[in-house]
This record gives structure tokens, sequence and C-alpha cells, in this order.
């Protein structure tokens, strides 16, 4: 049975900027796959290069066996790809919005499953509301709409929840949980790491074009048994300044090994005879795992791609 | 599944969604240049009639301005709906929605171009309707199926000629340029509001090598039987300037160019 998708040695540069360098992956039919990477990393890049929309320099990407340049129509009939600019066309209505995306398909009476997706993505009111009279979170959940109207075997979402709210969000991933479920493969690129680590089984970190981390989301949380804190100073101790994973405005992230590992820190800055003016302590989640691969602490050999995948 | 997969009808949505756009906002597509022409007529007849002869007087200047006109309308609304339809959607950033589905290069150029063809012929038909009042010796059409001819392939090059413009183009005053700066004055020096026969010859040999003469005046010829040039050689420029511009237009659409980046 072919990957869901299968991604080999695609690299691509824009100008002087590599945005790929090498990227190897592999999903299985199922899984709902994250991709992670801080901004530039190239994920939209490769979700483009997956949908069509860019070409690589070198390499090759599959779709269930289609590749997506030799095969594209296979291979596009087989992705659903929801894109991170909310875009829409001004001249319909949701409605319109959705059959003429499900006709690009080559499908016709897809009325019964164009009413499903827009219950689910609670649009029935909205219906016959033209595009341009939506909210932005309205607007989202269209797209998200239109990538499904070919019932797409494998589902893209890039950013699919920036900007939008608490709620929308809580029916969104419910719909999205569902389809996975029901056998769709999902890959996602999200800002929230907490929404990756609640729904994905397996999680590619991508940093300047490359994959620095591929896992599942169970291993890469145990990789880290430290705790980090967030202090907020007005500057380190020297010994202290090779710990910093990240800095936000004057909002220091150290990683720490164990809990004793605090006293020294409190007693350096005593030392120093300098005010905290914050302190937070945070167990290990996706989010301290991931700024310790992206500060580059943790650079084991990336594993090879595994299509083992956990029961969910 | 309840839906049903038809081949073509891929293509046949991106017609339909063309059509509809335009349709959407007709007061400005089709009313406004119907209008625009009927200006024109009104204005240059009045100025004009009783001073300037065309083809030794055979045709009065009114009559002989209507088929111009018809032309000059199906040219410039043709490329307007192809260009402005891609360009918009490149700005607006929703041509995504047609680089998603499974569309071949083939059939995202002939649903650009029909649609560009109608939106043309349309707006052409409404100015030969509303200005048919002015002919009142118009009883019969010489060569109909010449006149056909030069409108379907007018409105398929020009339609062409915007979906290249549309392709190239990455904001709305290089398209605007394009318009103004090569179409415009081509149809203007086409031979629209003149025979090229009362053209200085040193004019007259720069007006044929200006594909739009040849589309006006064929297309004249379809309703006079008269013509500054040989009717079958200026369909057969024609057809080959669609051809070449057909070609380029695939070629560009195969490679992605400005699209898939």
């Amino acid at each position: 049975m072919p990957a869901a998708v299968e991604v080999v040695d695609i690299a691509r540069h824009f100008g002087s900027v590599q945005a790929l360098s090498g990227v190897d992956l592999e999903v299985a039919e199922g899984e709902f796959f994250g991709l992670l990477g801080p901004n530039g990393a190239g994920k939209t890049t490769l979700i483009s290069i997956l949908a069509g929309l860019t070409r690589s320099d070198r390499g090759f990407a599959r779709i269930l066996g289609h590749d997506v340049v030799t095969d594209y129509r296979a291979a596009r009939r087989a992705l659903g790809v929801v894109p991170q600019e909310l875009v829409f066309d001004p001249f319909f209505s949701v409605r319109e919005t959705l059959s003429i995306q499900s006709g690009y398909f080559g499908l016709r009476n897809n009325d019964a499953w164009i009413d499903e997706i827009l219950h689910h993505l609670d649009l029935t009111g909205k219906a016959d509301a033209n595009m341009r009279s939506l909210s932005g979170g309205m607007k989202r959940r269209v797209l998200v709409g239109q990538a499904l109207v070919h019932k797409p075997p494998v589902i893209v979402l890039d950013e699919p929840t920036a900007g939008v709210d608490v709620e929308l969000r809580q029916s969104l991933w419910a719909f999205i949980r569902k389809l996975n479920r029901d056998g769709h493969t999902i890959i996602l690129t999200t800002h929230y790491l907490e929404e990756a680590e609640a729904l994905c089984t397996r999680i590619a970190m991508l940093k300047a074009g490359r994959v620095v981390a591929l896992d599942t989301t169970q291993n890469l949380l145990s990789r880290f048994q430290g705790l980090t804190v967030r202090i907020a100073v007005s500057r380190l101790p020297p010994s202290w300044q090779a710990r910093v994973l990240r800095e936000d405005s004057g909002m220091f992230y150290l990683g720490l090994d164990t809990y004793g590992e605090l006293e020294t820190l409190l007693a350096a800055l005593r030392a120093e005879n300098i005010a905290i003016r914050e302190l937070a302590l945070a167990e290990t989640d996706l989010e301290q795992v991931f700024l310790r691969i992206m500060a580059g602490e943790d650079t084991p050999a990336i594993p090879p791609p595994s299509l083992e995948v956990p029961e969910a | 599944m309840t839906h049903i997969e038809v081949s073509g009808h891929g293509w046949l949505t991106l017609l339909y969604k063309e059509l509809l756009r335009f349709w959407k906002v007709s007061f400005q597509t089709i009313a406004a240049p119907v209008l625009t022409a009927l200006l024109y007529l009104v204005i240059f007849s009045h100025a004009l009639e009783a001073h300037v002869a065309v083809f030794d007087g055979r045709v009065r200047y009114t009559a002989f301005l209507v088929p111009g006109l018809v032309m000059m309308s199906v040219l410039q609304n043709a490329f307007a709906n192809s260009s402005s339809s891609l360009i918009q959607s490149k700005i607006t950033g929703n041509l995504i929605f047609v680089l998603l589905p499974p569309l071949s290069p083939l059939e995202i150029f002939g649903a650009y171009v029909l649609g560009a063809m109608v939106r043309g012929l349309i707006v052409g038909l409404g100015v030969f309707v509303v200005t048919l009042w002015f002919l009142p010796d118009l009883h019969a059409i010489a060569h109909p199926l010449y006149a056909i001819a030069f409108a379907l392939l007018g409105s398929a090059l020009l339609g062409v000629l915007g979906l290249i413009a549309g392709i190239w183009a990455d904001k709305f005053d290089q398209l605007a340029a394009f318009q103004n700066f090569i179409i415009v004055p081509l149809t203007f020096l086409s031979g629209v509001f003149y025979s090229i026969q009362t053209l200085p010859p040193f004019w007259q040999v720069v007006s044929h090598f200006n594909p739009f003469f040849y589309m006006i005046d064929g297309f004249r010829y379809g309703f006079f039987g008269l013509s500054d040039a040989p009717p079958a050689w200026s369909l057969a420029i024609v057809a080959a300037a669609a051809c070449g511009l057909t070609l380029v237009a695939l070629g560009l659409l195969s490679r992605g160019w400005k699209l898939r980046h």
C-alpha cells in the first residue's frame, strides 16, 4: 500500500534563500501528522510542492503513490489543501463557492456532501451569504469546506486556526478528528503547539529547510525529562547565558535538567542582586521540546522516516 | 458516495464560473461598453457623416462605422474579460482555487478563452442591436459567414492575448499599461473610424502590420462585401495570429510561468 504522502529529497530555493534543502518524509495512511517549525522553516513551501503550486528543484513527492508533477491529476484528486492565506472570491456566495470548487474536481450532484460540510462547519445559516459579508473566522471555515468538497483521502491544513476564535477552533478540530477517524490522513501545520500535541500522533519539525526532528509525539515528549523556567529579569548571570532557549522582550526561557537547578539559578541571581519580576515553571510539553530543538540543544542523528505508527 | 465524477465537467465549471463572474456585474461588463460604442457612433456620425466618403461613396459613413464599432467592442471586451479575471484572481489570491484542482493547462486555457469570447460576442451583439437603428438601409448582410468567422476568431485572439497579459501582469497598473499602450492604439489605428485607403501610402503600409486591421476590415467585408484587403487573406492572417498566441499561452500555462512558482 503506498504511503499517503511520500517526500524524497525535496529541495527548493528562491533566489539566494534555500527554502528546503533535501527533505525526506513519509506519512502513512490514516495518520494525523504535524508539521512544525518557525516562520520561514519551509512548511508552506513543502505543502505548496505537494499541492503542485510550487515546483521543486530536485527530488520528488507522491500523494498515495501519484507523483505530484507527472501524475498531477490523480495526485490533486487525492489531496485537499486549506491554504494559510484567507482568500475568497467576492463574486460568489458560500454555496456557490463550494459547488464551483466541487465542479472543478469534475464532481456533479455533490449537494448532499456540500450540505453536510456546511452543517459540520456551522455554515448552514450563511450558505447564501456573499463571501464578502463573512467574518474572518467564517471565511476560514469556507476554505476548510473547499478543501473537502471532493472528499480527498489526504487533507493538508496550513495553519487552519490562525485568527479563529476558541469556540470555532474546538468545533473545527472535532470535525477534523472525525474525518481522521473515518480514514482521512491529516497533515497539519500550526503555531499552537498544544494543538499539535493534542491531535498529532507523529510530528516532523522543520528548521531552515531541514527536518530536525521526526518522531511520534510521545517519543518527542519523553526525549526531554527536564523542565523549563520562564523568568522576567533585567539580565542573566553570565554562567546562565548558554541556557537560554528563547528570549522574548525581557522574558527568558531557560532549560533546567532538575528542580535542584532552580535553587542554583535563584542563588546566582541573588548573588548578582538581580530582581525577579516574574517567574513560572513548566513541565515538558511540546512547546518546550520545540524550543529546545529549535535552539539546537538536541541534535541527535535524524531518525530515518518511519512508517511505524503507534496505535492511536 | 452520491456524487458523480464526470470527465470534462471540471473545465466546464471553470467556464461557468467565468461567465457567472461577468454576468453578475453585467451593468459594468456589458451595458457600459455598449453605451460607449453608441456614443462613438452618435458623435462620429454626426460630426463626420457629411465630410467623409468611404469605399468611393458606396457606403454611408455611419453604416461603415457600425461593423467597426461592433468588432472593436468584441475585441476589447474579450481582452478585458480574460485579463481582468486572471489578474483579480492573482492579486486577491483566489487563483489557488483553480490551481489546486486537477485541471490541465489546456482546460484552463479553454475555459478562460471561451469565457472571454462569450463576453466579447455578447457585447458585440448588443452594440449591433442598438446601432441597427442607425442602419435603416441595411437590408442584408453580404457575407454573414465571413462576419461570424471574423467575430469568432477575433474574440478568440483577444481572449488569448488577455490570458497572456493576465498571466504576465503582477499589478493592475501593468495590465492597464498593456491595455492603454498596446490594445487601445492598435484598435484605434486599425480602421474602425476610417478606411485605410484614405491614408497616405506610408501609413497604409504601416496599417498592414497591424493585426487588428485585418479583423476589422474582414468583419466589415462580411457586412458590405467591400474591404481594403482581400478577406480570405485577412482571415488567414487572423487565424495564424490566433494559433501563434495559443501556442504561447499553452506554453506559459504548461510551464506554470508566474502561476506555479
